[in-house]
């Protein structure tokens, strides 16, 4: 942690100095640096053909395509969660895209700015059908499965003396090892973030047989980050973000985005740029969010298309729902 | 005095050739001297025995009888009792093979691994012909255009594939390779100069030796691709592929040159004289008299240098590059295979893509110590 914090101090003293204009060096050198996950499922993972495919990469590739309207324009760098941060600080990466978890210290101290919430995790549990459990509230007693030394574990804690009940945590090194011990039955339940509990179940020898429990007991806003001092760079980010959720809300989406823009809707023409230039204060042409939607599509296609019904993990929006569906997800409008 | 001329004990005929006792030789007589010698010997061939018959069932059952050969997804290999998925792998294969190399243009990578096997195996083959050829081209123009190949250059009108892509077991083996090509000749000179008589050269070796051995690898490795951009404008920082393939070739030139030292200072006095009473240079001395005896004699130890090299390539993924290993540990990721026999799967091939071969170098390594040291042995 300190190493990082004096990376940090180092590295916002650089940035101020070097990385003025992260849209106009990501503009000639011609692609965008996405630091990236080594591996997760839905959020960041290479295919059978090694094409990187997940939410955190379509976020990434919606940049891309709204600067140089080309969704293929990205390096993803696969970064650990010990280098993630230095290698942003440094300028090895232009963006973050790696279901970073945005937090007051993170953003105070280490010199990042975190862009728009593009995924609400939280923790959650799994526990087996046969338990009759439809709520966390009723794991009283359980034995749970946690990987160790992690903030999961805290939060475990915290819940149950919270709630006033008993549990009985089994701790492992990895989350592997914690998955296969609640598999062979050791533990009643497992918890990880939600968003990996739908990933680790199909893990499980009998996927069926384990529900995901409703309650998220821990608050993971996953956000992309940049480097702080550079306001234009930052708008570039979250507003790739807000087209996209604008575009949900709108009904545009990537196979009418072509039709939308003989729409009469003054919101849709705004986004689309048709009526208006609004990529200008961003640096972008004037059609930059009709390029995001056009290549990448808006973000239930996306959340669809990674991590929701249409892919394999099957998770539910939730959280991530538009505000006006019972969300949290809310834009401010293009205009 | 007269002979008799029927002594008893006088044979006419030959006696007829009786077989040779039971213990004497061949398969019995291999068991009761290697696993029978005496009761301690006997309990451990037992126990070995036992350890066998109670592993290889499971082992077997596992790996041949309930594995999963064809499958177009996990389902099959989630199935209860379901042994190894080798389907997976089958299915990953490209992926382990080239990562996120561009599919289209794989062929390169194939061309470079055909024309680098070739070109190994002339290397390596005992007395084939025309080896001066064969390292020129080899250690000299096989590095240059196959680098230019495989990451293609528009002015030969080869779309390029930037080194972010490249990955998979093509990576490990450029990994190892450039680690085993750089570390010999790196090792061989940082050896002659620590021992060398010019006491700046000398200095400057042993400074640079001890200071390569005294750090771990992966600190280099974290500092080259985290810290190094820090320091350097952008466009100085070299490429992310370059900068670990800089730090294998030191380091493992760095393990070498103590080996090297090691096998210079068992050549006796005498032959360095000899040289020298000869009229030979120090290049010549050491080219033709010196280092072919002291390499002969480390032989082992350079070939364990090797092997573990060849293993610490696994080591650049924490940089971020996706080496075959890292590969292995993304595809298992993949919710569409995800299941309980993935992770196994994918570590028993990995293991066993590192095992061949290291054993093969290791096999290689012990042939050519028998021939090169013939003139030693009684």
């Amino acid at each position: 942690m300190k190493h990082l914090l004096i990376a940090g101090g180092f590295a916002a003293f650089l940035a101020t100095g070097a990385a003025a204009g992260t849209l106009d060096s990501v503009k000639q050198k011609g692609f965008l640096a996405c630091g990236s996950n080594t591996g997760l499922a839905g959020f960041g993972l290479p295919d059978d053909k090694g094409v990187w495919a997940g939410l955190d990469v379509d976020f990434c590739r919606g940049v891309a395509a709204a600067i140089f309207d080309d969704p293929t324009k990205v390096k993803f760098i696969p970064l650990t969660a010990k280098d993630r941060f230095t290698a942003l600080q440094s300028g090895e990466v232009d963006v973050l895209a790696r279901n970073g978890t945005w937090t007051q210290s993170r953003e105070a101290e280490l010199g990042l700015n975190f862009g728009a919430i593009n995924y609400f995790d939280g923790q959650g549990f799994m526990t087996r059908k046969k338990n009759n459990i439809s709520s966390a509230l009723e794991l009283n007693g359980a034995s749970v499965c946690v990987q160790q030394g992690t903030t999961t574990e805290l939060n475990l804690a915290d819940f149950f003396r919270t709630n006033n009940m008993k549990y009985e945590g089994i701790a492992f090194a990895t989350a592997d090892e914690a998955l296969k011990a609640y598999d062979t039955g050791r533990c009643d339940a497992f918890t990880t973030d939600v968003s990996q509990l739908y990933s680790e179940r199909l893990k499980l020898v009998n996927p069926e047989d384990t529900i995901v429990l409703p309650e998220v007991i821990s608050k993971e806003p996953l956000a992309p980050a940049v480097r702080q001092g550079d306001s234009q760079w930052f708008n570039v980010i979250r507003w790739t973000h807000f087209a996209m959720l604008n575009a949900e809300e709108l009904g545009v989406t990537k196979a009418n985005v072509d039709e939308m823009t003989k729409s009469q809707a003054p919101d849709v023409r705004r986004l689309l740029g048709v009526e208006g230039d609004f990529g200008k204060g961003l640096g972008l042409s004037k059609d930059w969010a009709y390029r995001i939607v056009k290549h990448v599509g808006n973000y239930g296609e996306v959340f669809d298309r990674t991590v929701g019904e249409n892919s394999k993990l099957q998770i539910k929006r939730g959280l991530n729902n538009l505000w006006s569906k019972g969300g949290l997800q809310y834009a401010p409008p293009v205009r | 005095m007269e002979q008799k001329t029927t002594l008893a004990y006088l044979r006419t005929q030959p006696s007829p050739v009786l077989p040779p006792p039971v213990f004497a030789g061949g398969a019995l007589q291999w068991v009761r001297a290697n696993m029978l010698a005496g009761p301690g010997s006997a309990l451990f061939t037992l126990a070995g025995l036992l350890f066998v018959v109670w592993v290889t069932p499971g082992l077997v059952r596992y790996l041949f009888i309930d594995a999963v050969w064809s499958s177009p997804d996990g389902a099959a290999c989630r199935a209860p009792g379901a042994g190894a998925c080798w389907s997976f792998i089958a299915r990953k294969l490209d992926f382990f093979l080239y990562a996120s190399y561009p599919r289209e243009m794989v062929w390169r990578v194939n061309l470079c691994m055909a024309v680098g096997a070739v070109l190994a195996v002339w290397l390596l083959w005992p007395g084939a012909a025309r080896k001066g050829l064969g390292a020129l081209l080899f250690f000299v123009i096989y590095p240059v255009a196959c680098l230019l190949a495989l990451h293609g250059s528009d002015a030969l009108g080869l779309p390029t594939a930037p080194t972010d892509l490249w990955g998979g077991i093509f990576l490990s083996l450029i990994v190892a390779t450039v680690g085993i090509v750089m570390s010999l000749p790196g090792g061989v000179l940082l050896a002659l100069g620590r021992r060398s008589r010019l006491p700046i050269v000398r200095f400057f070796a042993t400074v640079f030796i001890e200071f390569v051995r005294g750090v771990p690898f992966i600190t280099v490795l974290f500092m080259a691709n985290t810290m190094l951009p820090l320091f350097v404008p952008a466009s100085w920082s070299p490429d992310r592929l370059l900068r670990p393939l800089i730090g294998v070739s030191l380091f493992a030139s760095a393990y070498m040159a103590e080996i090297v030292r090691a096998g210079l200072q068992a050549v006796p006095k005498g032959q360095t004289e000899g040289a020298q009473a000869l009229g030979l240079g120090y290049w010549r001395m050491m080219g033709l008299i010196i280092l072919p005896q002291a390499l002969t004699v480390v032989i082992p130890g350079i070939v364990g240098i090797f092997i573990g090299l060849f293993k610490d390539t696994t080591l650049v993924a924490v940089v971020g590059i996706s080496d075959f290993l890292r590969t292995v540990e993304t595809a298992r990721l993949d919710p569409a295979w995800a299941g309980p026999t993935i992770s196994t799967t994918g570590y028993i091939f990995a293991a066993a893509f590192y095992w061949i071969f290291c054993f093969g170098m290791s096999r290689y390594s012990l042939m050519m110590e028998r021939r090169l040291s013939a003139g030693r042995k009684r």
